[in-house]
């Protein structure tokens, strides 16, 4: 073989070993320092949250003077994670959503924080529900749950009120969400109605808005095993529903291959009347993907025939391997970073402060992650820095706590949703469609994976 | 030009019937004195490195992924030796068979669109007399770009609403908006279209210093048989360039039987699966399940394709020896 190509080589070799003995140092800063390495935002978030952040950083390193806090950009997604995982370039600290962390604590993924979470003194403040997502079976804890939501209807005031509608009477009902994409797509042009359909989010808004209407999606048989019951008259309304919107009403626009980034990207940028996603999603669409605070609205997820509202939310985890050095810093910052502000009043009105001077959001709905009282306590504390526009939201806030929380399927979770996206991309993208032959055969392809 | 490497079963069978191995002994003593004094230690040591890193960085991973796919794993527990039962699993999975056929699909269009092409504009190009350097740069432009940034240029032509580009300029014909990326029906082109604008450059280069290399005394002779540029084409340069043809056809087929990226990047293999190749789907095994991903049976798809294409390249040089060699 000629040389260049090996030289190029050699030379990669050369530069993979020099970061391979510079990664052996990791963990100890030139000035003795602890380095914790911490997720922070998902890329492409503006300079004022890194501001924000920097100066968060500075206040926790000024008490720990030992501690360098070094922030990386991280973000969730079930592919990438997976490669994160393996690969070992998990920050020290990060978070799973609650989806994730029952697996990841079996395969002995995540850090055992049990004597910690007792010593810092409220692990039996947690909401029991949420708690249980982290708790083995020998009742040993493995995270820190540390924001909870619920998913909501979130609309695009200004394309209402382009359409005629009211922005403050936001749909209660499924027909009424029909009529105002209806509307919206003939008065606007925009897409009245979307929904994510690409990456796992399909699957995981069709069984938000299967659950709506009163959907089980799968049956935990309490054995360790679940059947798969996705093949049900709920899901079956919900895809029609979204087949309707798409083939007969011509409502939801020309694109069907959202996720939860682009999805957010169009509504910021006020291509999209409606849709639904998580109730926490505000900070990201006004914070990472620029959309104007006027134009937001937010209401619950229209119920009906006995349905609830999935919620979700996510834990502050960190990889099994780190020592104890590392781990008791880690615990520190979670404590700090996200529980402290839940608990203490000067640390929720500091936090508040600083995310107000940085111009981040406050006051973005949320559910309690600690008992309710706690969470009201917090709410109180905070009020006088709530910079988000709460009464744009008063159909969500006022609602929430009337309706039935729904939590995600356990079985294979990821994976089914992905099975479900094909789902969601038929109804989208065919218009003859057979919604019952679809539905047959993912109950089979679901039970299949949960079978393995 | 004999392009052609000789597979190894062309070889001569080695001697089962070698001479008996006391009497070989001198001699390779010997031997390994006159390499050595040869200078061979010195050959050795310059060639360690190399040998070095590519034992590390490249044929352990391949050991290796031929020994996980034996095995149940997510590299992060331990390993659990399952025998074949993940090449059982591979072959019963029924998006097997969609991705087998997305991924013919994907090499049939692509053969038929892009593999006349570059052939066709490096021709034309080698005919033009002024501005071939302007002309090659604009060609290999594309393969310039880097590949993911490509895929975002071309999603945002492919915007399926009335005002994307490419359905604005239809509309100026009054043809109506396309669905492009949208639809199963229009997906696979449109991925196909992209995949041969990005590719095409490569091909034309080489395709332009071959045709260099065909002796303009053919072509003299040619014209004064009173030949005109079709039969030149037809009878000097084709044949002429057959070695190379056949070498880019066996190197596209291996190319797009591993196509990943456009599906991946434009529509993550749909909608409805009507995009998903073999390996998108070895990269949803490793992936998709968000705990660990199943990287046994990734590997286990990954080597049975490597197998087949080994084959098929085998095959394929095998039958067309005679053919690519003058």
């Amino acid at each position: 073989m000629k040389s260049p190509r090996s030289i190029a080589i050699a030379g990669i070799a050369a530069v993979a070993m020099v970061g391979a003995l510079s990664a052996c140092s990791q963990g100890a800063a030139d000035d003795g320092k602890l380095e914790l390495r911490v997720a922070t935002f998902p890329p492409g978030a503006d300079q004022a949250a890194y501001d924000a952040f920097a100066e968060q950083e500075q206040q926790f390193e000024e008490l720990h003077p030992d501690i360098d806090i070094v922030g990386l950009e991280y973000e969730w997604t079930a592919p990438t994670f997976a490669a994160q995982l393996a690969g070992g370039s998990l920050p020290d600290v990060f978070t799973v959503p609650f989806t994730d962390s029952k697996t990841l604590l079996e395969n002995d993924q995540l850090k055992d924080v049990t004597d910690e979470l007792e010593e810092l003194g409220y692990a039996d403040k947690f909401n029991p529900i949420i708690i249980s997502e982290v708790t083995d079976a020998d009742g040993r804890i493995y995270g820190f749950p540390r924001q909870a939501y619920a998913n909501g209807l979130h609309y695009n005031r200004d394309l209402f009120e382009q359409a005629g509608l009211d922005p403050d009477q936001p749909p209660a009902t499924w027909d009424e969400v029909r009529e105002a994409a209806k509307t919206i797509a003939e008065k606007t042009g925009k897409a009245g109605y979307a929904t994510m359909a690409t990456g796992n989010t399909g699957g995981w808004q069709l069984s938000v808005q299967a659950d709506s209407r009163g959907a089980q999606l799968q049956e935990d048989n309490g054995d360790g095993t679940y059947t798969s019951t996705i093949d049900n008259d709920a899901t079956k309304a919900t895809l029609e529903f979204l087949h309707d919107l798409r083939w007969e009403d011509n409502s939801m626009g020309a694109n069907f291959d959202l996720d939860w980034g682009s999805i957010n990207q169009e509504f910021a940028a006020g291509n999209i009347g409606m849709y639904t996603s998580g109730s926490d999603v505000y900070t990201a669409l006004v914070r990472d993907f620029g959309m104007e605070p006027a134009q937001y609205g937010l209401t619950v997820i229209p119920t009906e025939d006995g349905g609830g509202v999935l919620g979700g939310g996510d834990i502050a985890v960190m990889p099994p391997t780190l020592d104890d050095e590392t781990k008791a810093a880690a615990v520190e910052w979670i404590d700090w970073y996200y529980m402290q502000k839940l608990l203490d009043e000067d640390a929720a009105v500091a936090d508040a402060k600083a995310l107000a001077a940085s111009d981040q959001a406050v006051g973005t709905p949320v559910l309690p992650v600690l008992d309710r009282e706690t969470y009201d306590q917090q709410q109180e504390w905070i009020a006088p820095y709530v910079n988000v526009p709460q009464d744009q939201m008063t159909g969500f806030i006022d609602g929430i706590f009337d309706q039935t929380p729904v939590g995600e399927f356990k079985g294979q979770t990821q994976p089914i949703y992905a099975l479900m996206d094909n789902l969601v991309q038929a109804v989208l993208t065919e218009q003859n469609a057979d919604i019952d032959a679809l539905l047959g055969q993912i109950d089979v392809d679901a039970q299949a994976l949960l079978d393995e | 030009m004999t392009l052609t490497a000789k597979p190894a079963a062309a070889r001569p069978a080695p001697d089962g019937d070698a001479p008996p191995a006391a009497s070989a002994r001198p001699a390779r003593r010997r031997n390994l004195q006159t390499w050595i004094r040869g200078g061979g230690l010195w050959n050795l040591a310059f060639l360690a490195p190399m040998l070095i890193v590519f034992g590390v960085f490249s044929w352990s991973p391949i050991v290796q992924s031929v020994v996980m796919s034996f095995q149940r794993t997510n590299l992060v527990t331990t390993p659990e030796w399952v025998g074949i039962d993940n090449f059982v699993n591979v072959l019963s999975d029924p998006n097997l068979g969609v991705a087998i056929v997305n991924t013919l699909y994907f090499a049939v269009l692509a053969l038929i669109l892009g593999f006349p092409l570059p052939l066709i504009l490096a021709v034309m190009m080698s005919e033009v007399r002024r501005g071939k350097g302007l002309y090659s740069a604009l060609a290999y432009l594309p393969v310039v770009i880097p590949p993911v940034v490509a895929v975002l240029l071309w999603k945002v032509f492919y915007n399926a609403s009335p005002d994307g580009v490419f359905n604005t300029i239809l509309g100026w014909f009054g043809i109506p908006p396309q669905p492009w990326l949208q639809s199963a029906a229009t997906a696979m082109p449109s991925l196909v279209i992209e995949a041969t604008w990005a590719a095409a450059g490569g091909s034309i280069i080489i395709y332009l210093a071959a045709l260099i290399s065909v002796p303009p005394e053919l072509y003299d002779a040619a014209e004064v048989d009173g030949a005109g540029i079709w039969r030149k084409l037809w009878h000097v340069t084709l044949p002429q360039l057959r070695g190379v043809l056949f070498i880019m056809l066996i190197l596209q087929v291996i190319a797009t039987s591993q196509v990943f990226l456009e599906p991946f990047l434009f529509t993550g293999g749909g909608p409805n699966n009507a995009t998903l190749t073999i390996l998108l789907l070895i990269y949803r095994y490793a992936f998709q399940n968000s705990l660990g991903g199943d990287y046994g049976e990734a590997t286990a798809l990954s080597l049975m394709l490597a197998i087949f294409l080994g084959l098929l390249s085998w095959l394929y040089f095998k039958l067309t020896e005679r053919w690519s060699t003058n």
